[in-house]
């Protein structure tokens, strides 16, 4: 069920979830973090195309199938969303967002106003400050950068089965997929632009403040990459902003989507519903 | 297990894929004797059919503890997962099923297993797949060998019955540039001596009955992706690159983006031709793998002791093994494998100088070393290839194989290397007395 829109002027991949895109029913966008694309969002997204929602699985420009210049900043991101709502014809949508789709779908939501129904915010953090070493080893030594992301992204060795079904590795598969995004785009190296991109967002509470829907926090409680401590301050802008705010938290890691993906489809369809 | 660094292997070995079980607690991997798993409800039925959701249905596709082992083979190798099957022909087969149908080229090694050799010459062949076989050493002749339909490259890493070393980086570059993925069987290295995808092979598999398993007790195999073939840019895989009509018309590579193989191997190989690992077999090799580290670096000691012996015998003619500076791979070796030279295994052959009675007077002398049609056990084996596999050929057709009358292939295991040292010297003896 393959899925390309022409947003800005550039081929745009959309994941649909197995089932052809239908404008009559809600509309549920999943934006990917750094170094990954739809896929990491497969049985999440595949689950609600089959219950009752149209699904719009990107990938981000630059990356993977989708041609145009990779985004530099978080609010470039945020613009993107709002085009590619207008070329999928889509009025209104619910966000969900991983890690740096999380900062990118809270500001889309800022600036969308009611046409957002919903903001997930899956591993979110704001500031979401990423190291000089970090940042200097993903542009210089992407592969030493990606293990160590790796790392800090897992709190198992033992995954229940995932995205791949039974016997799935997801150190490995997240090691792949890293390898793969990066070699998608020859001309810019979308890890370093990624995570500068992370590292100088400064609109987080003020985004949060402006926000006109319902928000989902979905954090992992092992979460090395962005501590659940370092959602706190969004959480308290949103209560005190009057946003109908709830918190999940899952003993996980990371990658929230691998690592527990039932519980994190359920914390999504049961919010999606209210 | 939130840490700072990639667990190492010898952790992996033993933990990767497996926690204590949450319902009971047990701490070694529960065997899950069953058939199939209670849905929680309709819809949890329908979720996993339409793999909305992750979990088992049915022990042919899938199993919890076939899982772990999955997982754990995955990890050590350096892949994004695995599927566990009923023998290491049973991965070779649904490997080649899972990219290929009838029309398709492979491009395979001459030193292959001989029952490799029987699927892809024999059987492949009345399945409308046709293999063109080159030395491994030979470049220019994998080059060659390419032809429009091509689908795959496969060799072994330390190939049958020479131990002649396949050149990963080179024969995967030529692989690559072909748009074909390469296959490589590393049953006899296992990856505590060679990691192949870090070689760049894309795909690996292993007859676990060996040192996998490691105690000559159960057959199985499996299949890992590395996860770095890019099927939708080489355009040669339809199989994974656009809508199957078998399954929900599914196109894989859309549904992941490094994982396509994984997901058809298992929902249309295992689901249809059903080679399927036992639960209980699974346990076993489980319980291999949590001692593959000690046991190689015994079977890599025992082997050095036993080679330098038969090296300085004068009955011997030939030690077959990249150990010695004279044999063909051994810079190969000493380059590619994780220990050198040393790390080309434990199963090579030799010769003994004589005739076809001696080899089987040196058979019928051993006491240690059982003669028995088997690689990669615990105990040290032995076979005579010319008195047992190849007792039909002549002569002339054994020396065509690259076996003499007096070959012998050795699977050193775990004893006192004295022992078995004491146990080959008695043997040639026999072996002298019966050529005077």
């Amino acid at each position: 069920m393959t899925m390309y829109l022409q947003v800005n002027g550039a081929k745009t991949y959309c994941y649909t979830g197995g089932k052809p895109f239908d404008p009559a029913k809600p509309t549920v966008v999943f934006i990917h973090g750094v170094l990954n694309d739809h896929s990491v969002w497969i049985l999440q997204s595949r689950y609600l195309a089959h219950h009752g929602f149209n699904v719009l699985a990107v990938d981000l420009p630059g990356h993977c199938r989708s041609e145009g210049e990779a985004p530099s900043t978080v609010e470039e991101a945020a613009d993107f969303i709002g085009a590619l709502l207008d070329a999928a014809g889509v009025q209104q949508a619910a966000l969900v967002g991983h890690s740096w789709g999380s900062l990118i779908a809270m500001e889309a939501a800022a600036r969308l106003k009611d046409r957002v129904t919903h903001a997930v915010l899956v591993g979110t953090a704001f500031p979401m400050k990423v190291s000089s070493a970090l940042i200097e080893a993903s542009l210089n030594a992407p592969e030493k950068a990606l293990t160590m992301v790796n790392v800090f992204s897992r709190a198992t060795l033992c995954a229940p089965p995932s995205a791949l079904g039974p016997g799935t590795w997801v150190y490995g598969a997240g090691m792949a997929l890293g390898r793969r995004v990066l070699r998608s785009n020859p001309k810019v190296n979308v890890f370093h632009r990624g995570f500068v991109a992370c590292d100088r967002y400064a609109g987080g509470e003020a985004a949060m403040a402006a926000l006109t829907c319902p928000v989902l926090f979905l954090l992992g409680g092992q979460d090395q990459m962005t501590h659940p401590k370092a959602a706190q301050g969004l959480i308290k802008a949103a209560q005190a902003a009057g946003q109908k705010v709830k918190v999940v938290s899952l003993p996980v890691g990371h990658h929230q989507m691998t690592e527990a993906p039932d519980p994190t489809l359920f914390a999504i369809r049961d919010f999606l519903g209210t | 297990m939130p840490g700072y660094a990639d667990p190492g292997f010898d952790t992996l070995a033993l933990h990767a894929g497996a926690a204590p079980d949450p319902s009971t607690g047990a701490r070694a991997v529960p065997i899950h004797l069953t058939t199939s798993f209670v849905f929680e409800s309709s819809d949890h039925a329908a979720a996993l059919f339409n793999l909305e959701r992750a979990g088992h249905v049915y022990s042919r596709i899938s199993n919890p503890t076939n899982a772990v082992f999955e997982q754990r083979m995955a990890a050590l190798e350096g892949g994004i997962g695995a599927i566990a099957v009923a023998s290491g022909q049973a991965a070779l087969h649904l490997s080649i099923a899972t990219l290929m149908g009838a029309g398709s080229h492979i491009v395979a090694s001459t030193a292959l297993y001989g029952g490799s050799q029987n699927l892809l010459h024999y059987t492949l062949r009345r399945f409308g797949i046709e293999t063109t076989f080159v030395k491994p050493g030979d470049i220019d002749g994998w080059k060659a060998a390419v032809r429009p339909n091509t689908k795959l490259f496969f060799g072994e890493t330390v190939g049958n019955p020479g131990l002649d070393v396949l050149d990963i980086p080179t024969v995967a570059q030529i692989a690559h540039e072909a748009q074909v993925p390469l296959l490589v069987d590393s049953t006899l290295t296992t990856p505590y001596l060679i990691k192949p995808f870090e070689h760049g092979a894309d795909l690996v598999y292993h007859s676990a009955t060996k040192f996998l398993s490691g105690h000559g007790t159960v057959i199985g195999g499996v299949v890992v992706d590395a996860g770095s073939f890019d099927w939708d840019a080489s355009g040669k895989y339809p199989e994974l690159t656009e809508p199957y009509d078998g399954f929900h018309g599914m196109t894989f590579s859309e549904e992941s983006t490094v994982g396509a193989f994984l997901l058809r191997a298992r929902r249309e190989g295992l689901r249809d031709f059903g080679a399927c690992l036992s639960p209980h077999s699974a346990w076993l090799i489980l319980q291999g793998l949590e001692t593959l580290p000690l046991r190689m670096e015994r079977h890599m000691s025992n082997t050095e002791r036993v080679v330098q012996f038969l090296a300085s015998h004068p009955l011997v003619g030939r030690v077959g093994h990249p150990l010695l500076e004279s044999h063909p791979s051994h810079a190969l070796a000493q380059k590619l494998l994780r220990h050198g030279a040393r790390g080309a295994g434990s199963v090579f052959s030799f010769d003994i100088q004589g005739r076809r009675e001696q080899g089987k007077a040196f058979i019928e002398a051993l006491k240690i070393f059982s003669h028995l049609a088997n690689v990669g056990d615990c105990r040290s084996l032995v076979i005579h290839p010319a008195s047992t596999t190849h007792f039909r050929m002549s002569d002339e057709a054994l020396a065509g194989a690259g076996i003499g009358p007096g070959t012998i292939r050795l699977s050193i295991g775990l004893e006192d290397p004295d022992d078995l040292i004491d146990d080959l010297k008695r043997a040639l003896k026999a072996a002298e007395k019966a050529g005077a």
